[in-house]
């Protein structure tokens, strides 16, 4: 093997490492956030920053996965994965978020008077 | 195409056709588990008067599911690197530690499918329920097809060796098992870790 090569090859094998390492990390992070919320009878860090801490770990780890082990936006010009991939992320959140706002609405408009005056009482007027 | 693969720098392989073309195929799975993802937001809290995801699942168990799979990947990534090194041995113990742990994953995830449905909590417990297990359910289909495809990919190696196509086999491989392992993130975030809240 030429010293190039072996080169590549550590050099790789330390970004796999790198990569593993920090899912790792943000796994327990985020694990370990649930067990503190939980564990304290949902007092401890408030319901809201517990979701947005656990949230923002995952869009992280995705990000060190997409890099890492997948070699997102590592290939020559042009990007064709990259663009794929942002294209990709625009029907995601058209189909999730779209999804959500539509079923949410439908919901709304078919509660009973009763269930609807419960629901203006709860969320402080939809 | 295969020395393409097999000996230089990951900008060039990323962008050969093949890879890309594999990549398309990863993209549109994508927006097959979005739909579950998007059913799964939908329907989460029409429990039908049974338990939510907190009261059924066990977060331990579910952390080392997590952690299985985590390293699976990253002893897949190294034998992949080992395949562009051309070290076979290597190849061959990385893809059977990566299958080991694959199928430690597969069943553990049978294990708790199994537990929750012998509690009475099967699929057709409540919508919750049914989206839950399509959605788990979809990626564990997955996970066992590249279990299926780590075997074959083994006995490539064994008969052929490294020549050929195999290491671009195996890097398009590779890319599948890291991409399941990105959307089992997606569902321990959103559907265990985001559940227990």
């Amino acid at each position: 093997m030429s010293q190039i090569k072996k080169s590549q090859t550590k050099a790789a094998i330390i970004s796999y490492a790198v990569g593993f390492a920090l899912s790792i990390a943000l796994t327990l992070i985020a694990f370990m956030l649930v067990q503190q919320h939980v564990g304290s009878g949902h007092t401890q860090i408030s319901h809201q920053m517990a979701t947005i801490g656990i949230v923002s770990f995952a869009v992280v780890q995705l990000i060190v996965q997409l890099v890492f082990f997948l070699h997102l936006g590592q290939e020559n010009r042009p990007r064709w994965n990259l663009v794929v991939f942002l294209f990709m992320l625009i029907v995601l959140v058209i189909v999730v978020f779209g999804s959500l706002w539509i079923m949410q609405n439908l919901n709304y408009n078919m509660m009973t008077p009763v269930e609807s005056k419960a629901y203006m009482h709860d969320h402080q007027g939809f | 195409m295969s020395n393409l693969f097999a000996s230089t720098t990951s900008s060039e392989m990323t962008s050969s056709k093949s890879y890309v073309g594999f990549w398309l195929y990863l993209m549109t799975d994508c927006i097959l588990f979005a739909s579950l993802f998007a059913t799964f937001a939908v329907l989460r809290g029409n429990t039908n008067g049974g338990p939510v995801g907190a009261e059924l699942f066990d977060l331990n168990f579910v952390l080392i599911e997590t952690i299985l799979l985590l390293a699976s990947s990253f002893t897949c990534g190294l034998a992949i690197i080992a395949a562009h090194a051309n070290r076979r041995k290597f190849v061959l113990i990385g893809l059977a530690v990566t299958f080991a742990l694959g199928a430690g994953f597969l069943g553990m995830e049978l294990y708790e499918f199994a537990q929750l449905a012998s509690e009475g909590h099967g699929w057709q417990g409540s919508a919750f329920l049914s989206a839950f297990f399509t959605l788990v359910g979809t990626h564990g289909l997955h996970i066992a097809t590249g279990l299926l495809w780590m075997l074959v990919l083994a006995v490539q190696v064994i008969r052929v060796g490294l020549g050929g196509s195999t290491v671009k086999r195996l890097t398009l491989f590779s890319l599948f098992w890291h991409f399941l392992d990105v959307i089992w993130i997606l569902i321990f975030t959103i559907v265990y870790l985001l559940g227990a809240l």
